[in-house]
């Protein structure tokens, strides 16, 4: 990141003691709630499920504070800033996304399982394959979701308390590892779940007041903010460029339209988007903190509400950004390959640079990106820690015989490993563009994951091979296609990590429009060739169990 | 896997009521023509952002075109099968699985 010279106008000393001064708070607040969940939390169900006590709206709120990512809270809005309404489609996949989740999963997973998504396929199939298989895939994606955020504080931190120097970036993803590992370790899903609430509330409110200011300023009216972010982009040099007007802005295909394989790589991230949610690992999980089924339904309704809520802003605020932000303001956004509008148009709508409003707009909007991506990334590290400890070393390594107080232990160890190997992956991959590494997440969780979940449910027939080919297969198809894709070599983006040879000889960045289809295929065909008289006998109790949740695992009482 | 093995019986004497039967056909015919309608309905938008960009950049009131207008609707429609799945749940769906779940307690070996 080059960005020194636009950081001097933001670098206002008094606004970086400021955005230090309330990152500090938001580490306090954060530790304080560790040290509380950890004198809480007694026994597995309580660090793996927080006791199953969490209530419908609390959980509403974590899944929202899990699900707002930065790449959302910070990508969306940037995407729109700078490609306007290409950007949109982020917003609308990931809320569609959470119908599927509503109506076909969440339900039925909470009465199904108990701890990890590994637990409801387990439920009637052959445990060691497919509990290899499904921890392989939630730490996959897990890992991938986890290094966007990861890199994505360190060019955050660095950028706004204006240093711009690769020491600082290494120590903030030294210091966000840190930090998830404690609040992991010891909160377990107690003290992560409370995080992401006081996250969830954090980010709501600082993008309610920046949303409502933006709008103070064209007097309400959603055609003149339009209007205007149209006439500033049909101005820069970007646009002149390309021959695209003002109207080009605000409608579809700036980013995604020039070519049909471009199109085709817009529809592709748009099924990755819309069938990734319900797959992924950090959220699934969410649904066991919950005592009833029908708690599991609040939940997602208050999440949907809040994050349907939340996007609507981030139409505002990516907007907003193009239009209110001034000339110096948009340089650094566009370096920032979008990341800074939503800050900077907090800065604007303050006062502008070097005004005391804009400086503390700045630092309250850094300060709540800052809490998001602590959330997100400690919601991660639990669900993979998780994984390795109920489902690799509980029921494959010791095959179901190790306590529920060994397990947990083993977790606290896989969380402090895997926050290590994630620190040591972000490093190096500080070059990666974040929203790319978020729709891989996706796109893998859609391929690998949703298939099994599907099929498992709604498929008697459905058994132990078809899980683990699906798993295998759509991850193998995902991660393969993405490697073989212009994201990683040859010239053609300009961004690939090795620019320099070229084996590119898939043409689509987004693999989910083969690997999505590919990963139901495999499981089905998976299926048709094997026999599995258990799974299918044990459908009946299975359905019974996730429709009505009698026999169900219960909150935990003290 | 988390049952005791006593269990089993039980389950399969439930998934043979009629209660059962109601229930999940009840389930199955709301999710699965919902679970199509919406996908449909979000792929057209997909697809139509892609391909009939002439169509979507109609403008209609102001600076507010097709696009604008047909991406709130996404929202909307969320928000609307969201309540209308809700409700069917709640009066629908939750009386029958509360029979079944009583009556799987008290024939239970738990």
């Amino acid at each position: 990141m080059s960005a020194e010279s636009t950081m001097v106008a933001l670098s206002e000393g008094a606004t970086q003691a400021m955005t230090t001064t309330l990152f500090l708070i938001v580490v306090a607040i954060t530790l304080g709630i560790t040290v509380w969940a950890s004198r809480n939390t007694k026994g597995a169900a309580d660090y793996y499920a927080a006791g199953r006590n969490i209530s419908g709206v609390q959980n509403g709120l974590a899944i929202s504070g899990d699900y707002m990512s930065a790449a959302s809270f910070l990508g969306i809005s940037g995407a729109i800033a700078l490609y306007g309404y290409d950007g949109f489609l982020y917003s609308i996949g990931f809320l569609v996304a959470w119908l599927v989740a509503l109506l076909l999963v969440a339900e039925l997973l909470r009465n199904s399982g108990r701890y990890t998504m590994a637990d409801q396929l387990a439920y009637r199939m052959r445990q060691t394959p497919v509990r290899t298989a499904a921890a392989t895939s939630t730490v996959v994606v897990s890992i991938f979701y986890l290094l966007a955020q990861m890199v994505g504080a360190g060019t955050l931190v660095a950028l706004l308390l204006g240093v711009s120097s690769e020491g600082i970036q290494n120590l903030t993803i030294i210091g966000v590892g840190a930090l998830m590992i404690i609040y992991v370790v010891f909160g377990g899903m107690k003290g992560t779940t409370w995080v992401q609430i006081v996250k969830a509330v954090l980010l709501m409110t600082g993008t309610v007041l920046i949303t409502v200011l933006v709008l103070a300023k064209f007097n309400f009216n959603l055609s003149d903010l339009l209007g205007t972010a149209g006439d500033k982009y049909a101005a820069t040099d970007a646009a002149k460029e390309a021959g695209k007007d003002a109207a080009a802005f605000l409608e579809p295909g700036l980013q995604y339209g020039a070519t049909t394989t471009a199109k085709i790589n817009f529809i592709s991230l748009g099924l990755a988007l819309v069938l990734g949610t319900a797959g992924l690992p950090h959220i699934l999980i969410r649904f066991y903190t919950v005592p009833t089924s029908r708690d599991a339904r609040t939940s997602v309704m208050w999440a949907i509400a809040l994050i349907g809520t939340f996007y609507l802003m981030t139409l505002v605020l990516g907007f907003g950004a193009a239009a209110l932000v001034e000339e110096e303001g948009q340089a650094a956004i566009v370096k920032s390959t979008g990341n800074l509008a939503s800050p900077l148009l907090a800065e604007a709508v303050g006062g502008g640079p070097g005004s005391a409003g804009g400086a503390i707009l700045l630092a309250l909007i850094s300060a709540v990106a800052f809490a998001t991506i602590l959330a997100v990334v400690a919601g991660l590290t639990l669900t993979s820690a998780s994984s390795v400890a109920h489902d690799l070393y509980g029921s494959v390594f010791r095959k179901g015989e190790a306590t529920g107080d060994e397990e947990v232990k083993v977790a606290r160890i896989a969380a402090l490993v895997i926050g290590a190997v994630a620190i040591g992956l972000a490093i190096p991959s500080k070059g990666l563009n974040i929203a790319f590494l978020v729709a891989l997440a996706f796109a893998v969780a859609a391929s690998a994951n949703l298939p099994s979940l599907i099929y498992n449910l709604f498929w008697r027939r459905f058994n132990t091979r078809g899980a683990t080919w699906a798993i295998y297969g759509g991850l193998v198809m995902c991660v393969g296609l993405v490697f073989f894709s212009p994201v990683v070599s040859g010239a053609e983006t300009g961004t690939a990590l090795f620019p320099e040879s070229d084996w590119s000889y898939f043409p689509l960045s987004n693999p989910g429009i083969v690997s999505i289809p590919f990963g139901f295929l495999m499981g089905y065909l998976g299926t048709i060739t094997s026999r599995d008289d258990v799974a299918e006998k044990r459908y009946n109790e299975l359905e019974v169990r996730s429709l009505t949740g009698a026999g169900s695992e219960q909150a935990v009482v003290h | 896997m988390t049952e005791p093995e006593t269990n089993h019986q039980l389950y399969e004497d439930l998934h043979a009521s009629e209660d059962f039967q109601e229930l999940r056909r009840k389930f199955r015919s709301f999710v699965v023509p919902w679970t199509v309608a919406f996908l449909a309905w979000y792929l057209l938008y997909v697809v139509m952002s892609s391909f009939a960009g002439d169509f979507m950049s109609t403008k209609v009131v102001g600076n507010i075109n097709v696009a604008l207008i047909f991406g709130l609707l996404q929202f909307a429609s969320t928000f609307a099968i969201a309540r209308i799945y809700s409700s069917y749940a709640n009066r629908r769906l939750d009386p029958i699985a509360a029979r079944l779940q009583r009556g799987f307690d008290e024939d239970g070996t738990r």
